[in-house]
């Protein structure tokens, strides 16, 4: 009777895991199955890191001379326009929240599905149609305008910029969907017992994300929309010689794209604190503290995207206020850093390949945030602003910070998304080097932008080009790592061991169904424990990993403590 | 730390590991505030590792250690890591506020310049009149720019200078400096503006004299070559037509190459034929896109020069235009970026001044200077409503410096 | 235990109560009505942000230039937005109608208000064809073409404006479509056919109710025009000045390099450009402004540089406001079409009361967006 109660999916047969449960082509195009969702947003994402990873190289490789190497001028705007557009709009945005969070955030939830499964699925097609703009717009001219479209460039420049702002526009709406979904189904879906106060912090900043999602996307939106209109019918609303104005196209823009920084990020940290506290084995440090946190950058994100517009000509009050919002919004990231480490303190702290990445994450994260302040003041703002400073800056937060917390979270869940363990040696090996890589990179950087090193250059003045090789030997080193990574993962799915249900110690929810879970879950609703109460389980040996045993066993299935069922309230 | 890895970086004097000279008043604070915030971040940053480190060391997972799973809580330690970051960042943003007030407020006694900015070139014009494609202003003067955009945005950037400011079509942004250090100093451009952006890197492109040498080099500025051909090059190098046209046959920067083609039969977009002759360039400088050639239609669009040429000075335009063709010598020594006087005088393209102050010797009287045309003292405001215009109605100064 | 298919998991702990609209991984109606409820509102917060993008730069652009918008906003004719408003607050009315009727169980109620509805939205859809192709005809475009020619004679189109009737090329294709459809289905006796295609068949001949609506008013406010008409000689003098030096511009304008993409996408609205110079060329000799009663005639001061701006706000505001409705009319075809093969009862009535949601929103757009454009003194 116990097994029963511990481990109610434990015992379920190979055929019914969600990957081979039903086949063809179909079924998985068809699919509304949030994990096969995730999964193919993975693929996805992943495909078009790959793409725009190449293209980072292609700069890369350019820059090892102060001249011409191999791309004109011209070339040169394209890849790098190329390569941020499709790292922000194809990758970073949705990496988390659309490929980790779909397939997490019902499991972790003891449901079924998300609230929308069918608008999940119409999310998923809306980003490939987007992936497909773009990449009409790389394979026809050339899109050169970088990714931010400013005016009064895009609305001249040749090139497919309607196309890509279209592509621009249905991404927004892919990402605007999939946070829909996330907010209805955790706030009508949690199961009896699941409190907002006992929800797994994965939950809380995926939950932050989503208010981020649906709140500033539709601004992008129309923002694109009047940027096409511009181009075609020349509306005239950022134009001056129609009494527009360039600089109401970058508050708009920005008033979208700073909550979006957010976007990218948040998952990251709610990635690292499960990650923190389940190879730590360790309660989390200021569980409040933390989901508060990530509510409070959601909400302060609204208020700073002034601080990309410091040397544009704002007004001077304007341009102090902002600067004043912006450095309120890296209080609750300190905070988040200090508790994460905090976490750690008396814990059984495991050196796997999944806590080092976590603990890169911290370690560039800080660099990136710290960094933050010199961009945030504004005197050595006007020094730094469009130099190779910030590129060092937001590369350490969105590389660093989201995509080295998205590795991480691959590698801690890929057991459970492909019941396969990978090989922890070559993990780390791919930990550390991508680390190494990513310094050698990115620190070079920060003083080629304090010495004046503007951005964006083809070419530049002979003194930086030590500096310069330096970054790109750095992004090759980077590059090699990160070959390293999908090679492990690609590697298990081949030759991994068969994953336990819970191989690493988890005590939410996702960890108590199998791996690769069934096609709906859970079988009956799981009991819901403390996320973080790390005394019911019992480690059972490598092959079947960790048991979670009920303190109190008892045959009637969820009567649990108080809580009333949330949907209903 | 890192200072030792690139020992030869550190091979100018001027230049410390992190900052590029000194050259401006701006630069000691802007340079002392950094440092501080390095500091600061330094101490945190290696709190933050050393204790990550040192938790992954004592209590990892390890044969006979077991770790205690409860949870921890502690509301004294949040409030603290909560309340001590606070108050760093609020000083940091009090003490970036303070720089960035006196990097905003121009003092009331500057020496105005207007600076037109365009795909992909400056143009500084000076309160006498003088154009020039780079900045040279005197030492320990207050300089305010203002700053206008031809076309999209791009952004004036002095790293020596510390500060940098955008140019914004539609707007004039301004921008002022003390500097105190003479010297030549590199340009950028720092706001992505198309093809050439990298271009509008200018090498030793803003200039700080002494008093006498700016003075000097104003007088001589605002003389532009007697000779056609000469002026026409001088021209041609002060507009920004050299950023997109260059002077050896058959090369294409961004427009056609001017070389060469004077007098042919051309195709335009419109398929049809036009001679280049006379007619032609006066037309192509005042109304680019009216016969675009064939090819370059969709190239980034000239602007229109009309109303900013005299007619002497489209003459000019012409006669260089004119000897460019079948000119082997001059084409070699303009493709070098400047027409010397003794390359000039070589090629019989230079005609003496008929008056004095000629000489560059560096003793430039002021008068020159000083006996600008047209200085009303309250230009200040004047200046701001002034269109970007080219030579005619230019600049006016506030020459209250001395 | 063995599963065959993934269906029979799917059921697996919901035990028999669970009823055919009930998606699986809900675990009542009463939580999936939560959940799309929910949702609903969350994709209202978002439309309203949309929005608030186009209210935000009318702010802007309204307070930086004021003139510009007292200028330009008299040449929407508000007769025209006032019967749009009420006609949208009357569909307002009979979808919240439709939901209690879904809520009751009345099928033929619910049909009833949804044709409503449609009909509704439809006419105003109508009265906005008439609003635009009326600005078009006299070159009131956005910054890029504005051709002003509201100083011109052929203000006083006697005929139907062409740009009106191909508009209505969709709307008639849906008539005769509708018509034939619901002909056959009452041939063939297909009761449920003939149930959704007679209230399609409303719908689109409605649009025709409200362009001819639309023109009566127009008409109206024209012959208010005529009566007042003094055409006195410096005012078209003035004016003319005003409709040439447009007309350069526009001439500049087409030499712009974004022109290229006018191609496909806006063709009609660039060739309506190339009419309008002609015109300008031709006509101006013979122009008379348009006043509203009691406005004074147009100088060179009346006339706000830039006033472009207002009319591109107008056209993406209302614009995008129009293709709110048009989706808002596929959705409610969607409804009709369930509610006639009667999927709505007091269980289960969820996406009516979404749509009516939605609906509602819409209506309030409008409700903004009439005051803020057509009521500026």
């Amino acid at each position: 009777m116990s097994a029963v109660a511990t481990s109610p999916s434990y015992s379920q047969p190979d055929s019914d895991n969600f990957l081979v449960n039903s086949r063809g082509f179909l079924s998985w195009a068809l699919t509304l199955d949030h994990k096969r969702i995730g999964l193919m947003y993975l693929v996805g994402v992943m495909s078009a890191f790959g793409l725009a990873g190449i293209l980072a190289l292609v700069l890369r490789a350019e820059l090892m001379t102060p001249t011409k190497m191999f791309l004109s001028n011209q070339q040169y705007n394209q890849v790098f326009t190329l390569h941020g557009a499709i790292m922000v709009f194809l990758f970073i945005i949705p990496s988390v929240p659309a490929a980790l969070g779909n397939f997490l955030v019902p499991i972790m939830l003891g449901a079924k599905d998300v609230a929308f499964p069918r608008l999940n699925l119409c999310s998923f097609y809306l980003w490939v149609v987007g992936a497909i703009f773009f990449l009409t717009a790389m394979l026809a001219t050339g899109l050169d305008t970088g990714w931010t479209f400013y005016t009064p460039y895009s609305t001249t420049t040749q090139g497919p910029v309607v196309a890509a702002t279209l592509g621009v526009f249905v991404l927004g709406f892919s990402s605007i969907f999939t946070g829909l979904n996330f907010i209805v189904t955790i706030n009508t879906m949690r199961p009896p017992g699941m409190s907002w106060f006992k929800m797994p912090l994965f939950l809380w900043a995926t939950y932050a994300t989503s208010i981020i999602q649906v709140l500033a996307t539709p601004v992008l939106g129309i923002t694109v929309l009047l940027l096409a209109a511009e181009r075609v019918l020349h509306i005239g609303i950022f134009d001056p010689a129609y009494n527009g104005d360039p600089v109401t196209y970058q508050h708009f823009f920005w008033f979208y794209s700073h909550p979006a920084v957010y976007i990218m990020i948040l998952p990251g940290m709610g990635i690292i604190s499960e990650l923190m506290s389940v190879h730590s084995h360790k309660s989390i440090f200021g569980y409040r503290f933390i989901a508060y946190s990530s509510i409070a950058i959601a909400l302060f994100g609204f208020l700073v995207w002034g601080h990309h517009m410091f040397t544009a000509g704002m007004a001077n009050v304007t341009t102090i206020i902002f600067s004043a919002l912006t450095f309120s919004v890296s209080i609750p990231s300190a905070i988040k850093v200090f508790n994460w480490l905090a976490t750690m303190y008396q814990g059984t702290v495991k050196l796997n390949t999944v806590m080092l990445y976590a603990l890169s994450f911290i370690f560039l994260f800080t660099i990136g945030g710290l960094t933050g302040l010199w961009l945030g003041a504004l005197s050595t703002d006007r020094m730094l602003h469009d130099t190779y400073f910030v590129v060092a800056h937001f590369h350490y937060v969105m590389v660093g910070g989201t995509l080295v917390g998205f590795l991480g979270g691959i590698f801690h869940w890929w057991p459970k998304m492909t019941g396969k363990m990978f090989n922890e040696t070559w993990g780390k090996i791919s930990c550390l080097i991508v680390f190494v890589g990513f310094n050698l990179t990115f620190l070079p950087q920060f003083v080629m932008g304090s010495r004046g090193m503007p951005r964006r250059y083809a070419r530049y003045v002979e003194d930086f080009q030590e500096l310069h090789q330096m970054s790109s030997v750095g992004a090759f080193v980077l590059g090699i790592g990160l070959f390293i990574a999908l090679g492990v993962l690609l590697h298990s799915l081949f030759r991994g061991r068969k994953a336990p249900p819970n191989p690493w110690g988890g005590a939410t929810l996702e960890w108590q169904c199998a791996s690769p879970p069934p096609y709906y879950n859970f079988k009956t609703p799981p009991r819901v424990n403390e996320p973080y109460d790390y005394t019911p389980l019992h480690f059972r040996g490598d092959d079947k990993g960790w048991e979670y045993v009920h303190p109190t066993e008892s045959d009637a299935p969820r009567v649990d403590e108080v809580e009333s069922k949330p949907a209903t309230n | 730390m890192l200072a030792s890895n690139f020992p030869a970086l550190l091979a100018d004097k001027n230049t410390t590991f992190f900052f590029p000279p000194r050259a401006s008043t701006f630069a000691e604070e802007t340079d002392a505030f950094f440092l501080y915030i390095l500091w600061i971040s330094l101490f945190f940053f290696a709190l933050i590792v050393i204790a990550m480190v040192y938790f992954a060391i004592k209590f990892r997972a390890r044969p006979g250690y077991q770790g205690d799973s409860r949870p921890l809580h502690n509301n004294a330690l949040e409030i603290t890591w909560t309340v001590i970051p606070t108050l760093i960042v609020i000083w940091i943003f009090a003490r970036g506020v303070y720089g960035y007030i006196d990097m905003v407020t121009p003092p009331t006694d500057t020496i105005d310049i207007n600076v037109t900015a365009r795909k992909w070139d400056w143009s500084f014009q000076y309160p006498n009149g003088a154009i020039a494609d780079t900045l040279h202003v005197p030492v320990d003067k207050n300089i305010r720019l203002l700053m206008r955009s031809e076309d999209v945005l791009h952004s004036f950037y002095v790293p020596a200078f510390r500060a940098k400011q955008d140019v914004v079509p539609g707007r004039v942004t301004t921008y002022w400096v003390r500097p105190i250090l003479r010297g030549e100093y590199d340009l950028f451009c720092a706001e992505y503006c198309g093809d050439q952006h990298s271009e509008m890197i200018k090498r030793k492109g803003v200039v700080v004299h002494d008093q006498a040498g700016y003075e000097a080099w104003l007088a001589k500025a605002a003389q532009p070559p007697r000779n056609p051909v000469a002026h026409g090059y001088w021209l041609y190098s002060r507009l920004g037509c050299k950023s997109c046209h260059a002077v050896e046959p058959g090369k294409r920067v961004v427009g056609p190459s001017l070389a060469g083609t004077f007098g042919e039969t051309l195709k335009t977009a419109d398929g049809e034929s036009v001679v280049f002759d006379e007619n032609y360039v006066r037309e192509s400088v005042l109304e680019p896109q009216r016969k675009a050639r064939e090819g370059y239609q969709n190239a980034s669009q000239m602007p229109s020069f009309q109303g900013k040429l005299k007619n002497e000075e489209l003459d000019a335009i012409i006669a260089f235009l004119k000897a460019l063709k079948d000119n082997p010598a001059l084409i070699d020594a303009v493709k070098d970026g400047d027409l010397t006087e003794d390359e000039a005088k070589a090629l019989g393209y230079w005609t003496e001044e008929s008056d004095a102050g000629e000489s560059d010797g560096g003793a430039a009287p002021a008068e020159d200077g000083a006996a600008a045309p047209d200085e009303p003292s309250d230009a200040a405001s004047a200046t701001e409503s002034t269109p970007p215009d080219g030579s005619e109605n230019g600049p006016t100064e506030t020459a209250t410096a001395n | 235990m063995s599963h065959d298919s993934a269906h029979d998991d799917a059921h697996g702990h919901g035990e028999h109560d669970h009823p055919p609209f009930l998606a699986h991984h809900f675990d009542d109606p009463e939580q999936q009505y939560d959940a799309g409820k929910f949702g609903m509102w969350m994709f209202l917060v978002t439309e309203v942000l949309f929005f608030s993008g186009m209210f935000c730069a009318y702010a802007l652009y309204r307070s930086l230039h004021p003139e510009v918008w007292t200028f330009a906003s008299q040449f929407l004719n508000e007769n025209l937005g006032a019967f749009n408003t009420v006609v949208l607050l009357f569909s307002s009315l009979t979808m919240a109608w439709g939901v209690r009727c879904a809520q009751l169980n009345q099928r033929n109620g619910l049909v009833l208000c949804l044709t409503l509805t449609l009909a509704c939205a439809s006419i105003f859809l109508g009265v906005k064809a008439v609003e635009y192709t009326h600005k078009w005809d006299i070159g009131l475009l956005p910054a890029g073409s504005y051709v002003p020619q509201f100083i011109m004679a052929n203000q006083h189109h006697e005929g139907i404006s062409p740009w009106l009737i191909k508009l209505s090329i969709v709307p008639a294709l849906c008539v005769v479509g509708f018509a034939g459809w619901y002909g056959w289905a009452v041939a063939q006796k297909r009761k449920q056919a003939a149930e959704i295609a007679g209230p399609l068949l409303i719908t689109a001949l409605a649009y025709f109710l409200g362009v001819g609506v639309g023109i009566l008013f127009q008409n109206a406010e024209q012959a208010a025009h005529a009566k007042e008409k003094h055409g006195t000689e410096h005012v078209s003098h003035e004016a003319t000045e005003e409709g040439s030096e447009h007309a350069e511009h526009a001439e500049q304008d087409s030499g712009s390099p974004g022109e290229t993409g006018h191609g496909e996408t806006s063709g009609e609205l660039a060739e309506g450009e190339t009419v309008g110079h002609g015109e300008v060329e031709t006509v101006q000799l013979v122009s008379s402004p348009p006043l509203k009663p009691g406005a004074t005639p147009l100088t060179k001061i009346d006339q706000p540089g830039g006033a472009g701006l207002f009319f591109s706000i107008y056209y993406c505001m209302t614009g995008v406001h129009a293709l709110h409705i048009l989706g808002g009319m596929v959705v409610l075809t969607w409804l009709l079409v369930r509610a006639v093969k009667g999927h709505f009862n007091e269980q289960y009535f969820g996406p009516v009361d979404y749509v009516g949601l939605y609906w509602h929103l819409v209506d309030l757009i409008w409700i903004y967006l009439f005051p803020l454009l057509y009521l500026i003194t």
